[in-house]
């Protein structure tokens, strides 16, 4: 197997892009990715894309043509292939483009994800956000995505694992981030009241607890470690790429205040790495609900359990604190939540962090950056490892 | 043979509205209403109730007091309604489903107005007494509609009761049945109509107090019976005046059907009334009391029964299911726009 | 409309709580499993039909806000996941309760009720839910 390298990473603004269409999104991600490799776009012999359902968002199956088509790589017959797992779409698809890599089968690879979601209404969308959950006996029975994070939030509270406040600093930690990155959906730091006090969604979880609908893709270029230099001299090393699975329904585990596939890929993701937890210096997580921050930073090992709730909201998580920076590209709360692409925008981030082009986020001497990318309620999950070189 | 019945099970939904409250809507005296028909407030359906599951309620804890019946042994279910949540589809085939009695059995919907419920008791008598199931299920029971603004919105509303009849541990003893049927148009729903229309005055003396006082005076002669050897009597009860004023009628004392009369807390259950009230006599009853039982359906028909307890019912798990008394308390009463909500009144966007 | 098909199927599950026990390792399983993940190959055909107990405790709860469509008459409501009286983990909603009165280690049973129809034509679908043990 062979070392992987980022050599280009790019992303649309996240959000509600009413002029945009999926099409025009992800070729905006994938443009901005070549570009930044300083690639023409020939050298691609591979493309694989996170999505979560364009099927159902906006009506059309089959993304990975459209995509080879619309970025001019069907022209030359370039392989494409779409990936779905939920909200993991994206994660596993940058693990699919670094396998692809590292096999030796391609050499060059575009690893994109990209969702639409406003083009449906708000019940459609939430539809499909459920059915990343159990669709027959969880999203059947009337739970919903949201509920069932709020499960997992009040055993928290019931264990004394967290208190309601540490699960709302995550927000605000995410917020806080939001504001300094240009592309996030909302660029506006909160106080904790304001998590506290917005209408309820799921209680104990309210609006702010849970990540927006947003429009967006991202994209990066993968090449042979060797290589990279050939192209630029700003890229990151992949030091791994674990997955893990668990139930597809959350009431099917023995514990439902861990998530049993974070704490499986974390562990495979810092063997193959060769480092522990104690050596990441950026960490992006799943935030689609608040209290997945929690669990995302117990289960990575990053803190003992009881511990990242007081993390979150004693501010060790912001950039800056000296301590591990927690979704400095604003998470999935602040930055958005389009999700197929929200795997792929974590390694986008990561890969600016540790090169040191994440401007006013920019975390001093990243030298491990790790992203968790979590499916349905920890159905599952990857871990990548990057570490500047 | 002793037919009769082996168990029972009961239930009513949580949500009430009181009369004064209906009233309040349409600019009527609902206390005064309520008085006169002697409805102090009704139960209303939850919204994700129906026939079905009251139905099915009603059969699980029916079947939950006789844990020794197996549910195959189970030959016939019929579920009598007017408010049978398919118009074509039976709603006995579900709650036989959801009583696991299914697949080798006969299913049925029943509607005759009000006492569908006690046609299907008379169904399951004949089967079994002929030998051709070992247990047959009873239920009565309805979401009953009212027009807005009519008389009936003030009573119409919603329960159910659940028989096991048999021949096995009867618990309480069918002596007899006869009933009385005649065409007479008192009040009825055409199809694809969602309310009743009725005949005002007219669904009194040659409707409700003709066909009840008729069937109950022939079933007394033929049992050689006067009122006061029934510890017990329940009559269809539409609101509390009726059944009371026809109890008077046939010389029934106020003492022997105030145990059976609901609907001054529930309102009219319509197939449910009958079922329902027998059920709170079974509640009490002791063996060896006889319990006089006359429902009423409009169109019209009443169904009369002479009923014995037996001793059967000291070793009855009576306590594996709530009582009446208990399935009433604790309701929770709602205003008239959670009523319309509750009652699927409001017109939603597609 | 959805599948008549695929919500017919599911009935035993819904109306009763039909699971799956492995004669393997006794392990009882909701829904039905046709293989048990603990026995792997060893329990193919020995997985057997088993219904699970309809009473329980709360193991967790949420109340609803922001409801689907289909139960946008409820809202707000409670789900629950109920700790079976057989060690089963089940989802569910809970009705006929005091929203603020619910708690961790409540005693609740499955009633039938209405989950969902495919509009005011369509097939009406019941299933589980929970209410109050009292």
């Amino acid at each position: 197997m062979r070392d992987v390298a980022i050599i280009g990473v790019g992303a649309t603004k996240f959000g509600e892009l009413w002029d945009k269409s999926f099409r025009s999104l992800g070729l905006e991600a994938g443009m901005k990715a070549l570009e930044d490799a300083k690639l023409s776009g020939e050298e691609i012999d591979g493309v694989f894309i996170g999505n979560l359902s364009a099927g159902r968002f906006i009506d059309q199956q089959h993304i990975d043509a459209l995509v080879a088509d619309y970025s001019g790589m069907a022209t030359h017959h370039i392989p494409a292939t779409r990936v779905e797992a939920g909200g993991a779409s994206g994660g596993v698809a940058f693990r699919q483009g670094v396998m692809a890599v590292a096999s030796g089968l391609h050499n060059t690879v575009l690893v994109g994800g990209a969702e639409k979601m406003t083009d449906l209404d708000d019940a459609s969308i939430n539809h499909i956000m459920d059915s990343t959950a159990d669709a027959e006996w969880e999203a059947g029975m009337g739970l919903t995505l949201a509920s069932l994070y709020a499960m997992i939030a009040r055993r928290l509270m019931h264990e004394g694992t967290a208190t309601r406040e540490e699960i709302a600093s995550v927000a605000v930690n995410s917020h806080f981030h939001g504001e300094l990155n240009p592309g996030a959906q909302f660029k506006k730091a909160v106080p904790i009241e304001t998590v506290l006090r917005a209408g309820p969604v799921a209680s104990p979880l309210g609006m702010f607890d849970c990540a927006p609908i947003t429009d967006g893709a991202a994209a990066v270029v993968l090449c042979p470690l060797e290589d990279a230099k050939k192209y630029t001299d700003k890229y990151v090393k992949v030091s791994a790429v674990a997955q893990a699975s668990d139930t597809l329904a959350l009431f099917q585990r023995p514990d439902i205040t861990t998530f049993g596939a974070t704490v499986a890929a974390a562990q495979k993701a810092y063997s193959l790495a060769g480092i522990t937890a104690k050596d990441v210096n950026v960490a992006e997580v799943h935030d689609d609900f608040s209290v997945a921050g929690i669990l995302a930073l117990q289960d990575l090992g990053l803190y003992k359990k009881g511990e990242a709730g007081k993390a979150f909201l004693n501010g060790d998580t912001k950039v800056g604190s000296g301590k591990v920076a927690v979704n400095t590209s604003g998470g999935l709360k602040a930055r958005g939540y389009p999700i197929g692409a929200a795997g792929v925008a974590q390694i986008v981030e990561v890969a600016e962090q540790l090169r040191g082009t994440a401007d006013k986020r920019q975390v001093k001497d990243a030298k491990y950056g790790l992203a968790q990318s979590v499916g349905g309620t920890g159905s599952a999950v990857t871990v990548s490892i990057l570490e500047a070189v | 043979m002793d037919v009769g019945i082996v168990s029972y099970g009961a239930y009513v939904p949580r949500f009430r509205i009181r009369p004064e409250e209906i009233g309040r809507i349409w600019g009527v005296d609902g206390k005064g209403m309520g008085k006169g028909l002697m409805i102090n407030q009704k139960s209303v359906p939850g919204c994700d109730e129906d026939v079905v599951t009251i139905a099915t309620e009603a059969a699980r804890n029916m079947m939950a007091r006789v844990p020794g019946v197996d549910p195959k042994d189970i030959g016939a279910v019929y579920v009598g309604s007017e408010s049978h949540p398919y118009a074509v589809k039976p709603t006995a085939s579900i709650v036989a489903e959801a009583i696991e009695a299914t697949p080798d059995m006969t299913a049925v919907d029943m509607e005759f107005a009000c006492k569908a419920g006690t046609a299907g008791i008379q169904a399951c008598m004949g089967l079994v007494g002929a030998g051709m199931v070992r247990y047959g299920v009873a239920i009565g029971a309805d979401t009953s509609q009212g027009a807005p603004g009519d008389a009936l919105e003030y009573s119409a509303s919603a329960g159910g009761a659940s028989y096991l009849i048999g021949s096995e541990n009867v618990i309480a003893k069918i002596n007899r049945t006869l009933s009385f049927t005649t065409d007479t148009p008192d009040f009825w729903r055409r199809e694809g109509q969602p309310y009743p229309l009725h005949g005002g005055r007219f669904t009194g003396e040659p409707a409700y107090f003709k066909h009840i006082t008729s069937a109950a005076k022939k079933l007394l002669a033929a049992a050689g019976a006067v009122p006061s050897d029934y510890k017990y009597a329940v009559f269809h009860q539409p609101n509390g005046k009726f059944p009371t004023r026809v109890a008077g009628m046939l010389g029934f004392l106020p003492e022997q059907i105030e145990t059976g009369l609901l609907t001054p807390s529930i309102g009219n259950t319509y197939s449910g009334s009958v079922p329902l009230g027998l059920a709170a006599v079974l509640d009490k009853a002791q063996p060896g009391d006889r319990i006089f039982v006359t429902s009423y359906g409009s169109g019209a028909g009443s169904d009369a029964f002479d009923i014995t307890v037996t001793d059967a019912i000291k070793s009855y798990k009576r306590e594996n299911a709530p009582t009446l008394e208990k399935v009433l308390a604790n309701p929770v009463y709602l205003d008239y726009g959670l009523y319309a909500k509750h009652k699927g009144k409001i017109i939603m966007s597609e | 409309m959805s599948s008549v098909a695929r919500e017919w199927r599911e009935i035993p599950g819904r109306y009763n709580l039909e699971g799956s026990k492995c004669e393997c390792c006794g392990k009882v399983y909701f829904p039905k499993r046709d293989f048990c993940p603990k026995c792997r190959r060893e329990s193919l055909g020995k997985v057997s039909k088993h219904k699970i107990d309809r009473k329980g405790d709360i193991f967790s709860f949420s109340i609803i806000h922001e409801a689907p469509e289909c139960n946008d008459f409820l809202k707000p409501y409670a789900v629950v996941f109920v700790k079976t009286k057989d060690d089963v983990l089940i989802a569910g909603q809970l009705v006929d309760a005091d929203l603020d009165k619910i708690q961790i280690g409540m005693p609740v049973r499955a009633v039938l009720r209405k989950l969902d129809s495919d509009g005011a034509s369509g097939v009406i679908h019941y299933g589980f839910k929970f209410v109050p043990d009292v």
